[in-house]
Protein backbone atom coordinates (compact mmCIF):
# COMPACT_ATOMS: atom_id res chain seq x y z
CA UNK A 1 0.00 0.00 0.00
CA UNK A 2 1.03 3.56 -0.74
CA UNK A 3 0.63 6.62 1.06
CA UNK A 4 -2.05 9.16 0.44
CA UNK A 5 -1.85 11.29 3.34
CA UNK A 6 0.97 12.57 5.27
CA UNK A 7 0.72 15.18 7.84
CA UNK A 8 3.38 16.08 9.81
CA UNK A 9 3.43 18.47 13.06
CA UNK A 10 1.02 20.85 11.03
CA UNK A 11 0.18 23.96 12.72
CA UNK A 12 -2.66 26.08 11.71
CA UNK A 13 -4.47 29.19 13.66
CA UNK A 14 -7.79 31.36 13.28
CA UNK A 15 -6.64 34.72 14.07
CA UNK A 16 -4.95 33.65 17.57
CA UNK A 17 -6.44 30.58 18.44
CA UNK A 18 -4.73 27.41 17.18
CA UNK A 19 -7.18 24.86 15.39
CA UNK A 20 -4.69 22.25 14.37
CA UNK A 21 -1.40 21.93 17.04
CA UNK A 22 1.58 19.10 15.79
CA UNK A 23 -1.94 17.39 13.90
CA UNK A 24 -0.12 13.68 12.45
CA UNK A 25 -1.54 11.96 10.18
CA UNK A 26 -0.73 9.16 7.64
CA UNK A 27 -3.24 7.43 5.49
CA UNK A 28 -2.53 4.46 3.37
CA UNK A 29 -4.16 3.89 0.21
CA UNK A 30 -7.31 2.07 0.14
CA UNK A 31 -8.04 2.71 3.78
CA UNK A 32 -11.75 3.90 5.44
CA UNK A 33 -10.37 6.40 8.34
CA UNK A 34 -12.12 7.98 11.04
CA UNK A 35 -11.18 11.41 12.32
CA UNK A 36 -12.86 11.55 15.99
CA UNK A 37 -13.35 14.09 18.07
CA UNK A 38 -15.86 16.68 20.02
CA UNK A 39 -16.64 20.35 18.01
CA UNK A 40 -13.36 22.50 17.95
CA UNK A 41 -11.04 19.08 17.59
CA UNK A 42 -9.68 20.22 14.58
CA UNK A 43 -11.47 17.63 12.37
CA UNK A 44 -12.64 20.53 9.72
CA UNK A 45 -9.63 22.31 9.69
CA UNK A 46 -7.74 19.01 8.59
CA UNK A 47 -9.64 18.43 5.80
CA UNK A 48 -9.47 22.09 4.37
CA UNK A 49 -5.63 21.81 5.07
CA UNK A 50 -5.13 18.26 3.61
CA UNK A 51 -7.11 20.01 0.72
CA UNK A 52 -4.86 23.03 0.32
CA UNK A 53 -7.55 25.52 1.44
CA UNK A 54 -5.58 26.97 4.21
CA UNK A 55 -2.24 27.64 4.51
CA UNK A 56 -0.77 25.89 7.10
CA UNK A 57 1.82 27.75 9.69
CA UNK A 58 3.92 24.99 10.18
CA UNK A 59 4.73 21.46 9.63
CA UNK A 60 4.01 19.73 6.27
CA UNK A 61 0.98 18.57 4.77
CA UNK A 62 1.28 15.96 1.38
CA UNK A 63 -1.43 14.49 -0.28
CA UNK A 64 -1.24 12.05 -3.24
CA UNK A 65 2.92 13.18 -2.61
CA UNK A 66 2.14 16.52 -3.55
CA UNK A 67 2.49 19.48 -1.08
CA UNK A 68 -0.94 20.97 0.00
CA UNK A 69 0.15 24.62 0.02
CA UNK A 70 1.17 25.23 -3.65
CA UNK A 71 -0.66 21.90 -5.45
CA UNK A 72 -3.82 22.84 -4.09
CA UNK A 73 -5.77 22.56 -7.44
CA UNK A 74 -4.40 19.34 -8.54
CA UNK A 75 -4.71 17.35 -5.12
CA UNK A 76 -8.46 18.84 -5.40
CA UNK A 77 -8.57 17.14 -9.03
CA UNK A 78 -8.31 13.98 -7.31
CA UNK A 79 -10.23 14.40 -3.79
CA UNK A 80 -14.12 14.86 -3.01
CA UNK A 81 -15.17 16.34 -0.02
CA UNK A 82 -18.93 15.97 1.67
CA UNK A 83 -19.09 19.33 3.30
CA UNK A 84 -20.70 19.63 7.14
CA UNK A 85 -23.39 21.47 5.61
CA UNK A 86 -24.72 19.62 2.66
CA UNK A 87 -23.58 23.24 0.58
CA UNK A 88 -25.97 22.47 -2.41
CA UNK A 89 -27.41 25.67 -4.27
CA UNK A 90 -31.25 25.20 -3.16
CA UNK A 91 -32.36 27.64 -5.69
CA UNK A 92 -30.80 25.46 -8.35
CA UNK A 93 -32.13 21.79 -9.06
CA UNK A 94 -29.65 18.68 -8.30
CA UNK A 95 -29.20 18.11 -11.96
CA UNK A 96 -28.25 21.83 -12.34
CA UNK A 97 -26.10 21.54 -8.87
CA UNK A 98 -24.40 17.91 -10.16
CA UNK A 99 -23.81 19.89 -13.66
CA UNK A 100 -22.26 23.06 -12.49
CA UNK A 101 -19.97 21.05 -9.89
CA UNK A 102 -18.69 18.64 -12.87
CA UNK A 103 -18.08 21.41 -14.93
CA UNK A 104 -15.69 23.03 -11.88
CA UNK A 105 -14.61 19.36 -11.69
CA UNK A 106 -13.29 19.27 -15.13
CA UNK A 107 -15.18 16.42 -16.40
CA UNK A 108 -14.84 16.82 -20.41
CA UNK A 109 -18.16 19.09 -21.36
CA UNK A 110 -20.03 16.63 -23.20
CA UNK A 111 -20.68 13.92 -20.42
CA UNK A 112 -21.25 16.28 -17.66
CA UNK A 113 -25.17 15.55 -17.94
CA UNK A 114 -24.68 11.91 -18.35
CA UNK A 115 -22.75 11.59 -15.08
CA UNK A 116 -24.92 13.76 -13.19
CA UNK A 117 -27.91 11.46 -14.61
CA UNK A 118 -26.18 8.62 -13.41
CA UNK A 119 -25.12 9.69 -10.27
CA UNK A 120 -28.65 10.64 -9.10
CA UNK A 121 -29.56 7.35 -10.35
CA UNK A 122 -27.14 6.08 -8.17
CA UNK A 123 -28.37 7.66 -5.16
CA UNK A 124 -32.09 6.98 -5.76
CA UNK A 125 -32.61 10.65 -7.06
CA UNK A 126 -33.43 10.13 -10.24
CA UNK A 127 -37.09 11.09 -10.52
CA UNK A 128 -36.55 14.10 -8.95
CA UNK A 129 -33.58 15.55 -10.89
CA UNK A 130 -35.42 18.38 -12.23
CA UNK A 131 -36.79 19.67 -8.96
CA UNK A 132 -35.06 22.21 -7.02
CA UNK A 133 -33.21 21.44 -4.01
CA UNK A 134 -34.85 23.82 -1.50
CA UNK A 135 -37.74 21.04 -1.73
CA UNK A 136 -36.03 18.04 -0.74
CA UNK A 137 -35.86 16.37 2.42
CA UNK A 138 -32.50 16.34 4.66
CA UNK A 139 -31.68 13.01 3.79
CA UNK A 140 -32.13 13.51 0.18
CA UNK A 141 -29.70 16.80 0.27
CA UNK A 142 -27.71 14.78 1.90
CA UNK A 143 -27.34 12.16 -0.52
CA UNK A 144 -27.17 14.71 -3.24
CA UNK A 145 -24.33 16.32 -1.50
CA UNK A 146 -22.26 12.65 -1.28
CA UNK A 147 -23.58 12.35 -4.81
CA UNK A 148 -21.64 15.55 -5.58
CA UNK A 149 -18.77 14.89 -3.96
CA UNK A 150 -18.52 11.77 -5.93
CA UNK A 151 -19.16 12.93 -9.15
CA UNK A 152 -15.58 13.21 -10.59
CA UNK A 153 -14.71 9.81 -9.22
CA UNK A 154 -12.20 10.78 -6.21
CA UNK A 155 -9.45 8.65 -5.34
CA UNK A 156 -9.67 10.27 -2.24
CA UNK A 157 -13.14 10.76 -0.55
CA UNK A 158 -13.63 13.39 2.45
CA UNK A 159 -17.09 12.87 4.72
CA UNK A 160 -16.83 15.55 7.27
CA UNK A 161 -19.93 14.84 9.59
CA UNK A 162 -22.38 13.00 7.18
CA UNK A 163 -24.97 12.06 9.54
CA UNK A 164 -24.95 14.58 12.02
CA UNK A 165 -28.52 16.77 11.99
CA UNK A 166 -30.13 14.39 10.44
CA UNK A 167 -32.83 11.77 11.69
CA UNK A 168 -32.09 8.42 13.02
CA UNK A 169 -34.04 7.36 9.34
CA UNK A 170 -31.97 9.61 7.28
CA UNK A 171 -29.13 8.47 9.11
CA UNK A 172 -29.57 5.24 8.65
CA UNK A 173 -30.24 5.60 4.62
CA UNK A 174 -26.96 7.66 4.78
CA UNK A 175 -24.56 5.22 6.73
CA UNK A 176 -25.93 2.44 4.74
CA UNK A 177 -24.92 4.68 1.31
CA UNK A 178 -21.26 5.44 2.89
CA UNK A 179 -21.27 1.98 3.85
CA UNK A 180 -21.79 1.45 0.11
CA UNK A 181 -19.50 3.69 -0.79
CA UNK A 182 -16.61 2.47 1.12
CA UNK A 183 -16.75 -1.08 0.45
CA UNK A 184 -16.44 -0.33 -3.46
CA UNK A 185 -13.04 0.53 -6.18
CA UNK A 186 -10.29 0.51 -3.00
CA UNK A 187 -11.23 3.91 -2.66
CA UNK A 188 -9.29 5.87 0.53
CA UNK A 189 -11.93 7.50 2.69
CA UNK A 190 -11.74 10.02 5.65
CA UNK A 191 -15.11 10.01 7.64
CA UNK A 192 -14.79 13.27 10.60
CA UNK A 193 -16.85 12.29 12.74
CA UNK A 194 -18.05 12.31 16.28
CA UNK A 195 -20.57 9.31 16.38
CA UNK A 196 -19.07 6.55 17.97
CA UNK A 197 -20.84 4.22 15.97
CA UNK A 198 -20.07 4.93 12.68
CA UNK A 199 -16.45 4.95 13.22
CA UNK A 200 -16.75 1.55 14.65
CA UNK A 201 -18.78 0.45 11.89
CA UNK A 202 -17.40 1.71 9.15
CA UNK A 203 -13.56 2.22 9.40
CA UNK A 204 -10.43 0.52 9.53
CA UNK A 205 -8.62 2.96 11.96
CA UNK A 206 -9.68 5.66 14.13
CA UNK A 207 -7.72 8.89 15.04
CA UNK A 208 -9.05 10.04 18.22
CA UNK A 209 -8.38 14.08 17.76
CA UNK A 210 -9.04 16.16 21.16
CA UNK A 211 -7.58 20.29 21.05
CA UNK A 212 -6.44 19.95 16.90
CA UNK A 213 -3.59 16.88 17.50
CA UNK A 214 -4.57 13.38 16.76
CA UNK A 215 -4.10 11.77 20.31
CA UNK A 216 -4.14 7.99 19.26
CA UNK A 217 -4.46 6.85 15.97
CA UNK A 218 -5.08 2.67 14.88
CA UNK A 219 -6.92 -0.04 14.82
CA UNK A 220 -9.63 -0.51 17.74
CA UNK A 221 -7.19 -3.47 18.49
CA UNK A 222 -4.16 -1.39 18.56
CA UNK A 223 -5.94 1.76 20.48
CA UNK A 224 -6.75 -0.98 22.97
CA UNK A 225 -3.07 -1.97 23.42
CA UNK A 226 -2.34 1.17 23.78
CA UNK A 227 -4.92 3.37 25.94
CA UNK A 228 -6.65 1.22 27.71
CA UNK A 229 -5.33 -2.63 27.69
CA UNK A 230 -6.90 -4.04 30.50
CA UNK A 231 -10.09 -6.19 30.49
CA UNK A 232 -13.55 -6.15 32.61
CA UNK A 233 -14.51 -10.03 33.51
CA UNK A 234 -17.56 -10.31 35.05
CA UNK A 235 -18.26 -13.35 37.03
CA UNK A 236 -21.39 -14.87 38.43
CA UNK A 237 -22.21 -17.65 39.90
CA UNK A 238 -25.45 -19.48 41.44
CA UNK A 239 -25.11 -18.82 45.00
CA UNK A 240 -23.89 -15.48 46.98
CA UNK A 241 -20.04 -14.87 47.30
CA UNK A 242 -18.52 -15.75 50.80
CA UNK A 243 -16.21 -12.88 52.21
CA UNK A 244 -13.09 -15.36 51.75
CA UNK A 245 -13.46 -16.12 48.29
CA UNK A 246 -13.60 -12.14 47.63
CA UNK A 247 -10.49 -11.65 49.50
CA UNK A 248 -8.61 -14.88 47.59
CA UNK A 249 -9.74 -13.18 43.86
CA UNK A 250 -7.73 -10.10 45.49
CA UNK A 251 -5.33 -11.73 46.71
CA UNK A 252 -4.59 -13.38 43.03
CA UNK A 253 -1.70 -11.95 41.14
CA UNK A 254 -3.21 -10.45 37.80
CA UNK A 255 -6.43 -9.02 38.97
CA UNK A 256 -5.87 -5.75 39.91
CA UNK A 257 -8.90 -4.88 41.31
CA UNK A 258 -12.57 -6.51 42.61
CA UNK A 259 -15.55 -4.90 42.00
CA UNK A 260 -18.59 -6.68 44.27
CA UNK A 261 -21.91 -5.81 41.89
CA UNK A 262 -24.06 -7.82 43.53
CA UNK A 263 -23.85 -10.55 46.05
CA UNK A 264 -23.59 -13.24 43.21
CA UNK A 265 -21.89 -11.10 40.92
CA UNK A 266 -18.45 -9.92 40.74
CA UNK A 267 -16.79 -7.39 37.86
CA UNK A 268 -12.48 -8.69 37.75
CA UNK A 269 -10.23 -5.90 36.10
CA UNK A 270 -7.02 -7.56 34.76
CA UNK A 271 -4.67 -6.46 32.46
CA UNK A 272 -5.17 -9.39 29.82
CA UNK A 273 -7.09 -13.06 30.15
CA UNK A 274 -4.38 -14.81 32.18
CA UNK A 275 -5.92 -15.07 35.49
CA UNK A 276 -9.23 -16.39 33.95
CA UNK A 277 -8.57 -20.04 33.80
CA UNK A 278 -7.15 -20.18 37.47
CA UNK A 279 -9.68 -18.39 39.11
CA UNK A 280 -12.45 -20.86 36.85
CA UNK A 281 -10.53 -23.45 38.16
CA UNK A 282 -10.54 -22.66 41.69
CA UNK A 283 -14.30 -22.27 42.02
CA UNK A 284 -15.04 -25.45 40.43
CA UNK A 285 -12.95 -27.00 42.78
CA UNK A 286 -14.97 -24.93 45.47
CA UNK A 287 -18.24 -26.65 43.94
CA UNK A 288 -19.06 -23.01 42.74
CA UNK A 289 -22.02 -23.48 40.48
CA UNK A 290 -20.72 -20.87 37.78
CA UNK A 291 -23.35 -19.14 35.65
CA UNK A 292 -20.93 -16.83 33.62
CA UNK A 293 -17.89 -15.73 32.84
CA UNK A 294 -17.83 -12.77 30.66
CA UNK A 295 -14.77 -10.85 29.58
CA UNK A 296 -15.00 -7.24 28.36
CA UNK A 297 -12.98 -5.53 26.66
CA UNK A 298 -12.71 -1.41 26.35
CA UNK A 299 -14.72 -0.23 23.74
CA UNK A 300 -14.25 2.47 21.51
CA UNK A 301 -16.66 4.84 23.54
CA UNK A 302 -14.11 3.74 26.95
CA UNK A 303 -11.20 4.84 24.88
CA UNK A 304 -12.59 8.36 23.12
CA UNK A 305 -13.74 9.10 26.92
CA UNK A 306 -10.27 8.14 28.33
CA UNK A 307 -8.56 10.43 25.76
CA UNK A 308 -11.10 12.96 26.17
CA UNK A 309 -10.69 13.70 29.34
CA UNK A 310 -6.91 12.38 30.64
CA UNK A 311 -4.43 14.80 31.85
CA UNK A 312 -1.79 13.73 30.31
CA UNK A 313 -1.99 16.66 27.29
CA UNK A 314 1.46 15.59 25.78
CA UNK A 315 1.01 11.98 25.76
CA UNK A 316 0.40 10.22 22.24
CA UNK A 317 -1.01 6.78 22.06
CA UNK A 318 0.15 6.13 18.47
CA UNK B 1 -7.28 30.32 -16.25
CA UNK B 2 -10.51 28.39 -16.91
CA UNK B 3 -12.56 30.04 -19.36
CA UNK B 4 -15.08 26.95 -19.10
CA UNK B 5 -15.22 27.32 -14.66
CA UNK B 6 -15.49 31.34 -15.12
CA UNK B 7 -18.37 31.27 -17.45
CA UNK B 8 -19.92 28.21 -14.86
CA UNK B 9 -19.60 30.55 -12.29
CA UNK B 10 -21.11 33.14 -13.77
CA UNK B 11 -23.96 31.14 -15.27
CA UNK B 12 -24.74 29.30 -12.06
CA UNK B 13 -24.44 32.75 -10.19
CA UNK B 14 -27.18 34.29 -12.48
CA UNK B 15 -29.72 31.82 -12.12
CA UNK B 16 -29.58 32.52 -8.43
CA UNK B 17 -29.87 36.12 -8.69
CA UNK B 18 -32.85 35.55 -10.81
CA UNK B 19 -34.32 33.67 -7.90
CA UNK B 20 -33.61 36.26 -4.93
CA UNK B 21 -36.69 39.16 -4.54
CA UNK B 22 -34.20 40.96 -2.63
CA UNK B 23 -32.05 41.35 -5.52
CA UNK B 24 -33.77 41.64 -8.41
CA UNK B 25 -37.27 43.96 -7.58
CA UNK B 26 -34.64 46.90 -6.99
CA UNK B 27 -33.33 46.21 -10.32
CA UNK B 28 -37.14 46.46 -11.59
CA UNK B 29 -38.04 49.43 -9.76
CA UNK B 30 -35.10 51.59 -9.85
CA UNK B 31 -34.95 51.68 -13.04
CA UNK B 32 -38.99 51.90 -14.00
CA UNK B 33 -38.52 54.63 -12.08
CA UNK B 34 -36.17 56.18 -13.89
CA UNK B 35 -36.31 55.12 -17.51
CA UNK B 36 -40.22 54.73 -18.08
CA UNK B 37 -42.11 56.57 -15.65
CA UNK B 38 -40.25 59.90 -15.22
CA UNK B 39 -39.64 60.35 -19.13
CA UNK B 40 -43.23 59.96 -19.22
CA UNK B 41 -44.25 62.27 -16.42
CA UNK B 42 -42.19 65.13 -18.47
CA UNK B 43 -43.49 63.77 -22.01
CA UNK B 44 -46.97 62.65 -21.79
CA UNK B 45 -48.33 63.66 -18.12
CA UNK B 46 -47.21 67.08 -17.86
CA UNK B 47 -48.09 68.23 -21.21
CA UNK B 48 -51.60 66.54 -20.68
CA UNK B 49 -52.13 68.53 -17.24
CA UNK B 50 -51.06 71.93 -19.50
CA UNK B 51 -48.66 72.88 -17.40
CA UNK B 52 -46.80 75.80 -18.80
CA UNK B 53 -43.25 74.05 -19.12
CA UNK B 54 -41.63 77.34 -18.46
CA UNK B 55 -43.24 77.19 -15.14
CA UNK B 56 -41.37 73.70 -14.73
CA UNK B 57 -37.92 75.48 -15.22
CA UNK B 58 -38.81 78.53 -13.21
CA UNK B 59 -40.29 76.25 -10.26
CA UNK B 60 -36.51 76.01 -9.08
CA UNK B 61 -33.96 78.53 -8.79
CA UNK B 62 -31.45 75.78 -9.06
CA UNK B 63 -32.65 74.96 -12.58
CA UNK B 64 -32.85 78.62 -13.84
CA UNK B 65 -29.25 78.74 -12.54
CA UNK B 66 -27.95 75.72 -14.27
CA UNK B 67 -29.98 77.24 -17.99
CA UNK B 68 -27.91 80.57 -17.20
CA UNK B 69 -24.67 79.20 -16.71
CA UNK B 70 -25.03 76.36 -19.24
CA UNK B 71 -21.83 76.01 -21.53
CA UNK B 72 -22.90 76.82 -25.12
CA UNK B 73 -21.46 72.84 -26.04
CA UNK B 74 -24.48 72.02 -24.13
CA UNK B 75 -27.21 75.08 -24.76
CA UNK B 76 -26.90 74.37 -28.56
CA UNK B 77 -29.05 71.28 -28.26
CA UNK B 78 -31.69 73.32 -26.36
CA UNK B 79 -34.62 75.19 -28.94
CA UNK B 80 -35.64 77.82 -26.20
CA UNK B 81 -38.35 78.78 -28.52
CA UNK B 82 -39.93 75.63 -28.34
CA UNK B 83 -40.92 75.95 -24.52
CA UNK B 84 -41.98 72.28 -24.25
CA UNK B 85 -39.05 70.88 -26.05
CA UNK B 86 -36.64 72.84 -23.88
CA UNK B 87 -38.01 71.52 -20.72
CA UNK B 88 -37.77 68.16 -22.04
CA UNK B 89 -33.93 68.33 -23.44
CA UNK B 90 -33.21 70.38 -19.81
CA UNK B 91 -35.15 68.24 -17.60
CA UNK B 92 -34.18 64.56 -19.67
CA UNK B 93 -31.24 64.98 -21.38
CA UNK B 94 -28.94 67.31 -18.86
CA UNK B 95 -30.58 67.39 -15.29
CA UNK B 96 -31.57 63.50 -15.18
CA UNK B 97 -28.24 62.08 -16.67
CA UNK B 98 -26.02 61.64 -13.43
CA UNK B 99 -29.19 60.37 -11.73
CA UNK B 100 -28.46 57.56 -14.83
CA UNK B 101 -25.01 56.27 -13.01
CA UNK B 102 -27.58 54.80 -10.34
CA UNK B 103 -28.36 52.03 -12.12
CA UNK B 104 -24.88 50.46 -13.15
CA UNK B 105 -23.72 51.52 -9.42
CA UNK B 106 -26.94 49.47 -8.50
CA UNK B 107 -26.73 46.17 -10.68
CA UNK B 108 -23.13 45.47 -10.24
CA UNK B 109 -23.14 46.14 -6.15
CA UNK B 110 -26.94 44.36 -5.80
CA UNK B 111 -25.61 41.04 -8.04
CA UNK B 112 -21.99 41.25 -7.05
CA UNK B 113 -23.62 41.02 -2.93
CA UNK B 114 -25.68 38.20 -4.04
CA UNK B 115 -22.80 36.46 -5.47
CA UNK B 116 -20.05 36.79 -2.56
CA UNK B 117 -21.76 37.82 0.25
CA UNK B 118 -25.01 35.80 -0.87
CA UNK B 119 -23.00 32.53 -1.25
CA UNK B 120 -20.77 32.80 2.48
CA UNK B 121 -24.31 33.70 4.07
CA UNK B 122 -25.89 30.00 2.67
CA UNK B 123 -22.83 28.57 3.64
CA UNK B 124 -22.69 26.99 -0.10
CA UNK B 125 -19.04 28.75 -0.46
CA UNK B 126 -16.96 26.06 0.87
CA UNK B 127 -18.12 23.31 -1.56
CA UNK B 128 -17.17 25.82 -4.05
CA UNK B 129 -13.95 26.46 -2.64
CA UNK B 130 -12.83 22.58 -2.68
CA UNK B 131 -13.38 22.24 -6.26
CA UNK B 132 -10.38 22.23 -8.23
CA UNK B 133 -11.01 25.73 -9.53
CA UNK B 134 -7.61 28.29 -8.79
CA UNK B 135 -8.56 31.73 -6.57
CA UNK B 136 -8.12 33.92 -10.12
CA UNK B 137 -11.27 31.47 -12.05
CA UNK B 138 -13.67 31.73 -8.51
CA UNK B 139 -12.63 35.72 -8.55
CA UNK B 140 -13.21 36.19 -12.53
CA UNK B 141 -16.12 34.07 -12.12
CA UNK B 142 -18.09 36.14 -9.66
CA UNK B 143 -16.68 39.32 -11.16
CA UNK B 144 -18.40 38.30 -14.71
CA UNK B 145 -21.71 36.90 -12.52
CA UNK B 146 -21.63 40.58 -12.08
CA UNK B 147 -20.25 42.96 -14.39
CA UNK B 148 -22.29 40.88 -17.58
CA UNK B 149 -25.77 41.67 -16.84
CA UNK B 150 -24.80 44.88 -15.33
CA UNK B 151 -23.87 46.18 -18.25
CA UNK B 152 -26.13 44.85 -20.61
CA UNK B 153 -28.67 45.66 -17.81
CA UNK B 154 -27.61 49.43 -18.21
CA UNK B 155 -27.39 48.95 -22.06
CA UNK B 156 -31.00 47.87 -21.96
CA UNK B 157 -31.90 50.55 -19.73
CA UNK B 158 -30.30 53.31 -22.06
CA UNK B 159 -32.20 51.68 -24.88
CA UNK B 160 -35.77 51.87 -23.62
CA UNK B 161 -35.07 55.34 -21.94
CA UNK B 162 -33.64 56.40 -26.22
CA UNK B 163 -36.87 54.52 -27.27
CA UNK B 164 -39.03 56.31 -24.72
CA UNK B 165 -37.50 59.34 -24.89
CA UNK B 166 -37.55 59.97 -28.67
CA UNK B 167 -41.39 58.26 -29.00
CA UNK B 168 -43.25 59.97 -26.04
CA UNK B 169 -42.74 63.65 -27.23
CA UNK B 170 -42.44 62.78 -30.74
CA UNK B 171 -45.18 65.17 -31.39
CA UNK B 172 -43.04 68.21 -30.38
CA UNK B 173 -40.10 67.34 -31.71
CA UNK B 174 -40.97 65.66 -35.08
CA UNK B 175 -37.25 64.31 -35.02
CA UNK B 176 -35.08 61.62 -33.45
CA UNK B 177 -32.94 64.05 -30.50
CA UNK B 178 -31.96 61.42 -28.24
CA UNK B 179 -29.39 60.43 -27.33
CA UNK B 180 -27.55 63.76 -27.07
CA UNK B 181 -23.58 63.68 -27.33
CA UNK B 182 -22.87 64.36 -23.52
CA UNK B 183 -24.81 60.19 -23.01
CA UNK B 184 -22.53 58.74 -24.98
CA UNK B 185 -19.23 58.94 -22.71
CA UNK B 186 -21.49 58.29 -19.85
CA UNK B 187 -23.00 55.11 -20.84
CA UNK B 188 -20.09 53.35 -22.48
CA UNK B 189 -16.80 55.54 -20.74
CA UNK B 190 -18.52 56.11 -17.33
CA UNK B 191 -20.72 53.42 -16.52
CA UNK B 192 -18.51 50.98 -17.37
CA UNK B 193 -16.09 52.07 -14.55
CA UNK B 194 -18.85 52.58 -11.97
CA UNK B 195 -19.49 49.26 -12.91
CA UNK B 196 -15.96 47.91 -12.13
CA UNK B 197 -16.16 49.74 -8.88
CA UNK B 198 -19.57 48.65 -7.74
CA UNK B 199 -17.87 45.31 -7.83
CA UNK B 200 -14.51 45.70 -6.62
CA UNK B 201 -16.04 47.95 -3.08
CA UNK B 202 -18.36 44.71 -2.95
CA UNK B 203 -15.59 42.37 -2.87
CA UNK B 204 -13.84 44.10 -0.11
CA UNK B 205 -16.73 44.78 2.03
CA UNK B 206 -17.71 41.46 1.36
CA UNK B 207 -14.93 39.89 3.14
CA UNK B 208 -16.23 41.92 6.39
CA UNK B 209 -19.80 41.20 5.74
CA UNK B 210 -21.19 38.27 6.40
CA UNK B 211 -24.82 38.64 4.55
CA UNK B 212 -26.25 40.23 1.19
CA UNK B 213 -28.26 42.96 2.97
CA UNK B 214 -25.30 43.76 5.00
CA UNK B 215 -22.41 43.67 2.02
CA UNK B 216 -25.35 45.60 -0.60
CA UNK B 217 -26.54 48.17 2.18
CA UNK B 218 -22.46 49.22 2.63
CA UNK B 219 -22.11 48.99 -0.98
CA UNK B 220 -25.07 50.94 -1.40
CA UNK B 221 -22.91 54.02 -0.19
CA UNK B 222 -20.95 54.31 -3.53
CA UNK B 223 -24.29 56.15 -4.24
CA UNK B 224 -22.78 58.89 -2.91
CA UNK B 225 -20.71 59.24 -5.81
CA UNK B 226 -23.83 59.74 -7.77
CA UNK B 227 -25.21 62.39 -5.58
CA UNK B 228 -22.30 64.50 -5.65
CA UNK B 229 -22.40 64.86 -9.51
CA UNK B 230 -25.82 65.61 -9.65
CA UNK B 231 -25.92 67.95 -6.89
CA UNK B 232 -22.45 69.48 -9.19
CA UNK B 233 -24.51 69.87 -12.42
CA UNK B 234 -28.15 71.36 -10.68
CA UNK B 235 -25.64 73.61 -8.52
CA UNK B 236 -24.44 74.79 -12.15
CA UNK B 237 -20.45 73.92 -10.55
CA UNK B 238 -20.05 70.86 -12.46
CA UNK B 239 -21.51 70.88 -16.38
CA UNK B 240 -21.34 67.07 -17.45
CA UNK B 241 -19.96 67.78 -21.14
CA UNK B 242 -18.00 65.33 -23.09
CA UNK B 243 -14.71 66.34 -21.82
CA UNK B 244 -15.84 66.66 -17.92
CA UNK B 245 -17.66 63.37 -18.53
CA UNK B 246 -14.42 61.75 -19.96
CA UNK B 247 -11.88 63.01 -16.83
CA UNK B 248 -14.52 62.14 -14.65
CA UNK B 249 -14.62 58.63 -16.13
CA UNK B 250 -10.89 58.45 -16.27
CA UNK B 251 -11.06 59.20 -12.39
CA UNK B 252 -13.34 56.37 -11.71
CA UNK B 253 -11.68 54.17 -13.80
CA UNK B 254 -7.97 54.52 -12.11
CA UNK B 255 -9.94 54.29 -8.82
CA UNK B 256 -11.56 51.51 -9.74
CA UNK B 257 -8.32 49.76 -10.79
CA UNK B 258 -6.59 50.44 -7.65
CA UNK B 259 -10.02 48.69 -5.53
CA UNK B 260 -9.84 45.72 -7.66
CA UNK B 261 -6.04 45.41 -7.43
CA UNK B 262 -6.53 45.64 -3.66
CA UNK B 263 -9.90 43.01 -4.14
CA UNK B 264 -7.38 40.16 -6.04
CA UNK B 265 -4.92 40.44 -3.22
CA UNK B 266 -7.29 40.08 -0.70
CA UNK B 267 -9.31 37.12 -2.32
CA UNK B 268 -8.36 33.85 -1.05
CA UNK B 269 -9.71 30.90 0.21
CA UNK B 270 -8.83 31.67 3.76
CA UNK B 271 -10.51 35.09 3.58
CA UNK B 272 -13.66 33.18 2.49
CA UNK B 273 -13.44 30.73 4.88
CA UNK B 274 -13.07 33.26 8.06
CA UNK B 275 -16.42 32.84 9.80
CA UNK B 276 -17.19 29.61 8.52
CA UNK B 277 -14.56 27.25 10.49
CA UNK B 278 -16.63 24.96 12.93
Amino acid sequence: MSEVVFCDQVEFKYSENYALSGFDLRVERGEVIALLGPNGAGKTTSVRVMNGLLPVENGSVKVFDMNAADQGEKIRQRTGVLTETPALYERLTALQNLNFFGTMAGLPAGGIEQRSRHMLDVFGLADRADDRVDTYSKGMKQRLAIARAMLHDPELLFLDEPTSDLDPEAARQVGDTILDITGRNNRTVILCTHRLFEAEQLCDRVAVMRKGRVMAFGTLDELRKAVLPAISVIFRIASPFAADQIQWLKDQRGITEVQVRQDTELVLNMPDEAPIPSVVEHFVGLGAAILAVEPRRASLEDIYMHLQHTDRKEKKWI
Amino acid sequence: MDLRKIFAIARKDWIEVRQNKYAWIPMLIVPLIFVVIMPLVFTLVIPALQVDPQDVISSDQDIEFFIERMPEELARHINFDEPMQSMIVIMLGYMLAPMFLILPMMYSTIIAAESFAGERERKTIEALLYTPASDADLLLGKVAASAIPSLMATWLSFLLYTLILNIAPFAYFQRIWFPLPTWWPLIFWVAPAMIVLGIAFTVIISARVQNFLGTYQSSASLVMLVVVLFAGQITGALYLSVLVEMVIGLVIWIAAGILSLYAVKTFSRKALLAGTNS
